[in-house]
């Protein structure tokens, strides 16, 4: 079997991620910050772990600001229904997904103004039409760091220095590229950094959060849910500081303690170590498909500009015949379709129909790579 | 001579959990104890450290921009 379905959640998981999470549910099993025993104490550390693994990644300055929720989707609500108000203009590009086009749709119905910058067929987008969209009530500007259906790498740096000079907030959507490419928040000028757990983070599904930089003011951000946090216990309002404002509930520990492991493996192996391996998949991967005939590679085509996820047609081959083929014929799994991205299968020309999306991942191997571009070739084939 | 401790008040358990591993690193002993009632109604926890040591332990959260919101000796 190949697993080329990393672009949904990467798997299989380095050592030490599954072993973390029994160990918590075998060995403490107490909820954090709910008491003050010894057990429910080392549940927080874990919490705490998790926080500070992913500020070491990302160069946060502060893990108190790292907040933990169940996934990028969540984190991106927090983000954009926490902080505009009706009256705020908000830039973002066409080849986000609906992670960040759905919030943003409906926070047009109440009152925001949007200005959706469009990007190259190939999915790359012109930092100076991001400076160009700009207002005098631009509160935000929202980009995704790659997308999820090409992998093109938006200019985040450039983008996050316009947006800082203007004097908006800048959030990135970094599901695809956590942990597969360097971020730095203070380098790119990120305000607000969404995180997936499961994807190139390695950690379990369940996982994920927003990092609130030192210029949002962490009382402006609303809570998109409230309840107990364990601290302030005599209030009946909701805490001022981060992260307990953002973080009711009991966490799901057990995700925390497997993202944890999974970041410290990321960190341990390096995030350049990674990258390279899985650029050196990619321009494998995107050179085999461009050789097939009847077959037509979406995106860059040059790995250097995109990360391991690679969209195509088959001439003759509905996706959604090539997916269950691959998978039935060849034990290939991978994603066809529309991605939750519509906007970006628009943009790059593949609307309504989409695309079968080979995502790689860190444990991919150039065999498999061989393999997966042989089963192409052959269902090519047999199509025209 | 017996040891007298102090108790550290923070913002949350999180806090608390973040003062825990600036003192770890500087070599600072701490222990995470329950908040004691007469000094707090909150129900998460506290850093407690050896009174000697109160002086470099709020050097090394003054570092980190750390601030108790009350030191207390017991």
């Amino acid at each position: 079997m190949i697993y080329l379905d990393n672009a949904a959640t990467s798997w299989p998981k380095p050592p030490g991620v599954v072993e973390a999470m029994v160990r918590f549910m075998n060995e403490v099993g107490a909820n954090p910050g709910r008491a003050g025993h010894r057990l429910a104490v080392e549940a927080g550390r874990i919490v705490y772990g998790a926080r500070e693994a992913v500020a070491e990644l990302f160069n946060a300055p502060d893990p108190l600001r790292v907040v933990l929720g169940q996934n990028v989707t969540e984190a991106l609500n927090l983000a954009l229904r926490g902080l505009l108000r009706p009256g705020d203009h908000v830039v973002t590009s066409s080849m986000e997904h609906n992670a960040v086009m759905r919030p943003l749709r409906a926070l047009e119905k109440q009152g925001i103004e949007l200005t959706v910058v469009a990007c190259s067929p190939e999915g790359f987008l012109q930092p100076r039409d991001v400076e160009r969209a700009l207002r005098r009530n631009t509160k935000m500007v929202v980009l995704n760091h790659a997308s999820n259906v090409v992998g093109t790498l938006l200019p985040i740096r450039e983008a996050g220095q316009i947006a800082r000079a203007h004097g908006a907030l800048f959030l990135v959507d970094t599901a695809q590229s956590a942990g597969a490419y360097p971020i730095d928040m203070q380098e790119d000028a990120i305000d607000l950094l969404a995180f997936t757990g499961h994807k190139s983070l390695y950690g379990p599904m369940g996982s994920g959060g927003l990092i609130v930089g030192e210029r949002v003011n962490a009382q402006e951000l609303e809570p998109i849910k409230r309840g107990g946090t364990g601290s302030r216990s005599e209030w009946e309002e909701q805490p001022l500081f981060l992260p307990d404002r953002c973080e009711s509930g009991t966490p799901n520990v057990p995700a925390l303690a497997g993202l944890q492991a999974g970041v410290r493996w990321v960190l341990e192996r390096g995030v350049a170590r990674i990258r390279a391996h899985e650029v050196l998949l990619t321009q494998r991967l995107i050179e085999g498909l461009l050789r097939i005939p009847g077959v037509v590679v979406y995106g860059s085509r040059d790995a250097a500009l995109q990360m391991a996820t690679v969209s195509f047609n088959i001439a003759g081959m509905e996706p959604s015949e090539a997916g269950l083929r691959l998978d039935d014929e060849y034990e290939i799994m991978c994603r066809v379709g529309l991605h939750c991205a519509p906007a970006a299968h628009r943009t790059i020309g593949t609307f309504p129909r989409g695309t079968i999306r080979f995502g790689l991942g860190a444990f991919n191997t150039p065999a498999e790579v061989e393999a997966a571009l042989e089963a192409v070739r052959a269902l090519a084939q047999e199509a025209q | 001579m017996s040891t007298h401790y102090t108790v550290l008040l923070v913002q949350s358990t999180n806090h608390a959990l973040r003062c825990e591993n600036i003192l770890h690193k500087a070599g600072i002993a701490c222990k995470l104890i329950p908040v004691p009632r007469y000094l707090s109604s909150d129900c998460g926890v506290c850093v407690c450290i050896a009174t000697q040591d109160k002086r470099a332990t709020l050097a090394a959260l003054e570092a980190a921009r750390l601030a108790p919101e009350a030191v207390c000796d017991l």
